[in-house]
């Protein structure tokens, strides 16, 4: 969905006023730690993948979105993903006192637990056994996707023409894993010259390129 | 909205709460999230201690000094760069960098002709293994949009200018991999030991808004 979080282009938004590396904390108040903690925790209950964690945050009214910090956006994704997964209730969250409901059957990580899941991570890439429809340096044309679900094919890509530049091989299709199923297709790097991204305006007087990671079924051929 | 950006001084009188609120976190917002930890705690989904690890691990085990070890591996040692440039995730595991967002590793090496710069439009894809946790401008709106779009100003904010003629590379992290930038080494640092070299690698060069520090810059600190 082309939500508040596709930002790709947007204008308006004013400078960047980077905060200098050497003065910025990690996190800047306890209660983002804590948000970050327990998104991370409750991630590794199982109950969610990483593009439905995604798809909870991106699927807040646009305006929310832009206005909230980035761990707010956190937070929204997590209440939405408990309450919706059925961990929590709403009455629960609004009140935000215990009831039943327990996870019994579920597996708790503890703080052992949880560092060997860091340590660990959760590789992407799958076997495949069809042929790539696209070869390296293929023109391709970014596809126009007016999907409602989660998608990782940026807005601002849709319908310019770019040239495959490395097949990463299968990886878990986001599309699809946002909705629980768990299939891989291919993920390409194209290579979009800024004109064919933004016209003939702004920066192109000189020689940018945007790379982007594309899955197969984003992409079409263009002779 | 809490809003608090005495700090940063900035001169152009433009409101951008939103990625800059933090030393004032609204009373309302700290109980909400105290009230959410307290109710899964109570419920038995999360683990206290299995929070403060991982807060612990992101606050103090990994950081972009991994990825300045990195960095500063690979200008002194030739065959490391090499295997590093051909395939990251196994280069950067053997130096014990591994896990969670760093799955699928790829470095991109600054030079002469080409500067890399990596953003996420669409969320803070970013390689935690190597770099620990995005930086909060990294995060914000302004520099998701405006990277991929007009990346010479941006630099140009970072006071980073490059040559006309180098050409901008703007990666776009919208898969699982992940991207860090191997910026190009100073001058006259081809002596210096590993060990020294670290401490001319920053975050923001291996995000590829800045460049790495020289000699000059170097000292100036030290």
């Amino acid at each position: 969905m082309k939500g508040g979080h596709d930002l790709g282009g947007k204008q308006g938004l004013g400078p960047i006023s980077p905060e200098p590396e050497s003065e910025e904390p990690v996190f800047h108040a306890e209660w983002e730690r804590r948000v970050f903690a327990m998104t991370l925790a409750t991630g590794m209950l199982g109950q969610w993948n990483i593009d439905e964690s995604r798809f909870a945050r991106e699927s807040q009214h646009p305006v929310d979105y832009l206005k909230n910090s980035y761990y707010e956006n956190w937070l929204a994704g997590i209440q939405n993903l408990l309450v919706s997964k059925g961990l929590v209730s709403e009455e629960e969250l609004a009140a935000a006192c215990g009831a039943q409901k327990a996870a019994a059957q579920l597996i708790i990580p503890n703080a052992q637990e949880a560092l060997r899941i860091i340590g660990t991570g959760g590789p992407t890439r799958m076997p495949s056994d069809t042929v790539p429809t696209f070869n390296i340096g293929d023109t391709v044309r970014a596809k126009k996707m007016h999907t409602k679900g989660h998608s990782r094919l940026p807005a601002y890509a849709q319908g310019s023409i770019g040239i495959i530049e490395e097949n990463y091989g299968c990886h878990v299709y986001p599309d699809k894993n946002s909705l629980g199923e768990h299939v891989g297709e291919y993920l390409y790097r194209v290579r979009f010259s800024s004109s064919s991204l933004w016209g003939s305006s702004g920066e192109n007087a000189y020689e940018n390129e945007v790379l982007i990671d594309l899955w197969q079924p984003y992409l079409e051929n263009f002779e | 909205m809490a809003h608090s950006d005495n700090e940063h001084a900035h001169s152009h009188g433009h409101s951008h709460s939103h990625s800059h609120d933090h030393t004032e976190p609204p009373p309302e917002l700290e109980l909400k999230v105290k009230a959410l930890e307290s109710l899964l705690v109570e419920k038995g989904l999360v683990n206290p201690e299995a929070l403060n690890a991982i807060i612990d691990n992101y606050e103090h085990k990994v950081g972009p000094r991994n990825g300045a070890h990195v960095v500063a591996k690979a200008w002194v040692d030739a065959s490391f760069k090499e295997a590093l440039l051909a395939d990251a995730t196994v280069a950067v595991a053997e130096l014990g960098y591994f896990g969670r967002q760093g799955e699928h590793l790829r470095v991109v090496e600054n030079t002469a002709h080409t500067h890399n710069l990596v953003v996420c439009t669409l969320c803070s894809c970013y390689p935690w293994t190597v770099l620990g946790l995005p930086p909060t401008w990294y995060k914000s709106a302004p520099y998701r949009a405006r990277a991929v779009s007009e990346p010479r100003q941006v630099l140009a904010e970072f006071g980073t200018t490059l040559p006309d003629k180098t050409k901008v590379r703007v990666w776009d992290s919208t898969s699982e991999m992940r991207y860090l930038v191997m910026p190009v080494q100073p001058v006259g640092t081809e002596h210096w030991s590993e060990e020294r070299l670290r401490g001319l690698v920053t975050r923001n060069s291996m995000i590829g808004v800045e460049l790495a520090k020289s000699i000059d810059d170097n000292s100036e600190q030290a």
